[in-house]
């Protein structure tokens, strides 16, 4: 029998329970990806050269670098300076540093894309640049590029499968169990392909609404008057 | 005499090898009004960008209220001004730029009390209660909590005056403010600008292609040509009776533009 539906109903509970580390590490990654993100792209955008140049060094070679070996790297060679992570915390960081350096991209483009004038009015009123950053220019910044973030949510959500190579029991890692388990493979690989095909749509679908949502508020803030 | 508000001593500004402000010398004193005018990329906009520490000088010093802004004294010689000076001596200073360059999240209202609050450290309420004030002054009482994108070019600029004005400066900056305008708009902007001149004890230097409003609004016009003032008297004086050629030249050809 090519396709089982005892066996499907049978490892569904226990799919389901990964599908929550998946959503975990998902969620967990990005929201330090997010934070990661902005943090370097202010970084890079300093005038000190002493700081911009290495921040972009850094996120070129994080760039550069396959997210695999990164998640390698800090679960089995941190331990040898006297690092040792949990797996999934290890996943987390590393898919929040690898798609940091990502995001970092798309908040430059959106802090290039914020008019100078609101520099020199920002200035023209001395706020400081903590306050500028923080209440003038990010406000500005980021609305106009959460579509290309979210976009990176998704990337991120279809690579946690790496995880398992470090044994995070989500998704994948638990549907290589259950298939050595049972010999049986096709059933556990079709459902997490199927899972991760539904949250990448409902995911995109989501996306898109908030960007047309955003286009009409960013042509018109603060609604009709 | 009393000390100049502000005094620009010997200021050079270079963009590479275009020097775009030659030694300049210009003193102005407290509450006095001055126009700016000359032909387009005389250095007209660069006086006052420099004077809000928009753009570092290349040579010279600035003082603003006795004080050197853009350098500082240490140990009885003048050093380039730390960035924390600039902070202190810039608060002097408020500036209107001639694209409003309003924040665009924020209401009218919130336009007009960000920095209240995070640069002189007033109380939320306080803040507002200013920022209402100023708004009514400059008539746009009912108009506080609109955005900039909800209000005509005259009204989003009227608002850039107001926030200006929250800061409490002793010199206000006006480049072209009106000539993003619809022709139309320009007398709103120009009225609170003349009322400014009237009822309070600023000091203002205001660029301007407006003749008729330099000669009614200022005390002295500087005329600006290739980086110098080539020309500067009473608006009387240097409007019906140019000396230079130059000025004469530019005063003809702005006429006939109208
Ligand atoms: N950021 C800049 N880089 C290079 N040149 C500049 C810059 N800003 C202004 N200039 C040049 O300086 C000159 C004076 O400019 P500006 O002060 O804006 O003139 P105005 O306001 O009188 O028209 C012009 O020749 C202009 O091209
Ligand atoms: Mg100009």
């Amino acid at each position: 029998m090519f396709w089982d539906w005892n066996y499907v109903w049978e490892i569904m509970p226990t799919l389901l329970r990964a599908s929550v580390v998946t959503i975990e590490a998902t969620l967990l990654g990005f929201a330090l990806a997010a934070v990661l993100g902005l943090v370097m792209a202010i970084l890079r955008m300093s005038k000190s050269q002493w700081i911009s140049v290495p921040t972009a060094a850094v996120i070129e070679f994080i760039r550069s670098t396959p997210l695999l070996i990164q998640i390698f790297f800090i679960f089995f060679v941190f331990p040898e300076f006297g690092l040792v992570l949990p797996a999934m915390t290890a996943g987390v960081i590393a898919l929040g540093l690898h798609y940091g350096a990502y995001c970092s991209e798309v908040y430059r483009a959106g802090l290039e894309n914020v008019p100078r004038g609101q520099w020199e009015a920002s200035t023209a009123l001395n706020l400081s640049p903590y306050i500028t950053f923080r209440d003038i220019i990010i406000p500005q910044a980021i609305p106009p590029v959460i579509p290309a973030l979210g976009n990176y949510l998704v990337a991120l959500f279809k690579e946690t499968p790496l995880l398992s190579a470090i044994a995070v029991l989500e998704l994948m890692q638990t549907a290589k169990i259950l298939g050595s388990e049972s010999f049986r493979y096709v059933e556990p690989i079709t459902l997490v392909g199927g899972f991760f095909l539904i949250m990448s749509l409902v995911a995109s679908m989501f996306i898109r609404q908030v960007e047309s949502s955003l286009n009409r508020s960013l042509r018109n803030p603060g609604g009709d008057k | 005499m009393t000390t100049p508000m502000v005094k620009f001593d010997n200021v050079t500004k270079r963009y590479g090898s275009l020097t775009v402000l030659d030694s300049l010398n210009l003193e102005i004193a407290p509450n006095e009004k001055v126009a700016i005018i000359g032909p387009s990329g005389s250095g007209k906009t660069t006086v006052l960008r420099m004077l809000m520490t928009l753009e570092r000088i290349n040579d010279g010093v600035i003082y603003v209220d006795g004080e050197p802004m853009t350098h500082m004294e240490k140990n009885g010689a003048l050093v380039p001004a730390s960035e924390r000076h600039l902070r202190r001596v810039r608060g002097n200073i408020g500036m209107v730029f001639q694209h409003f360059n309003l924040f665009p999240h924020m209401s009218a209202l919130k336009n007009c009390m960000e920095a209240p609050i995070h640069v002189l450290g007033l109380p939320r309420v306080e803040a507002e209660e200013r920022a209402a004030e100023l708004l009514d002054m400059v008539g746009l009482g009912d108009k506080k909590g609109h955005y900039p994108s909800q209000l005509s070019g005259g009204q989003q600029q009227r608002v850039a005056i107001a926030r200006a004005l929250a800061m409490r400066p002793k010199v206000m900056l006006f480049d072209e403010v009106t000539s993003a305008l619809d022709p139309e708009l320009v007398g709103e902007v120009l009225q609170v600008i003349r009322r400014l001149a009237k009822e309070h004890s600023l000091t203002m230097l205001m660029v301007t292609h407006q003749m008729g409003f330099a000669k009614e609004f200022a005390d002295r016009v500087c005329f600006f040509h290739s980086g110098k003032i080539a020309e500067q008297g009473a608006p009387e004086d240097l409007f019906n009776n140019p000396r230079e050629e130059r000025t004469q030249q530019f005063l003809s050809a702005v006429l006939e533009a109208g």
